[in-house]
């Protein structure tokens, strides 16, 4: 369960970025300890 | 996933414990999730980051599977990632991705 874990927010720029991801999960009460956007090809 | 974010996730473990922390990704094709997904659970698999040869065993999910988006605020979730929902096929990743977890 991903509830209770501090989170690492690995976004991806043509998918969901990190910002958003983290911003969703504290917005759940979750704790992220770090957020980044990768550039996949 | 580039060397300089795998640092951050090792030093990370090392300061949090792995078995503390839950990877979250944003990919938008399915075919990035399985290496994301290696690289916090077996290690990196090209062998040349941070992360070679580190098993950190992390839990790994995608924000729209079900595990994450249902935690996710009701306003949040329609502003934010409804529309991703609609473009990003999730259902592959997900099936990558519970591998990944079952084998931790």
């Amino acid at each position: 369960m991903i509830k209770g874990k501090k989170v690492i927010a690995i976004g991806e720029r043509d998918g969901v970025p990190g910002p958003v991801i983290a911003e969703c999960l504290e917005g759940a009460g979750m704790e992220v300890v770090f957020q980044a956007t990768e550039c996949f090809v | 996933m580039n060397f300089e974010n795998q640092g951050v996730i090792k030093r990370l473990a090392d300061q949090y414990g792995p078995e503390n922390l839950a990877v979250v990704l944003g990919n938008g094709e399915a075919n990035g999730v399985e290496v994301f997904a290696e690289t916090v659970t077996q290690g990196d698999p090209s062998f040349a980051g941070p992360l070679a040869g580190v098993a950190l065993k992390i839990p790994v999910y995608h924000v729209l599977e079900p595990e994450v988006v249902d935690v996710v605020p009701e306003n949040l979730r329609q502003e934010k990632l409804e529309l991703s929902s609609m473009v990003i096929d999730v259902e592959p990743m997900k099936q990558v991705l519970q591998v990944a977890r079952e084998k931790l």
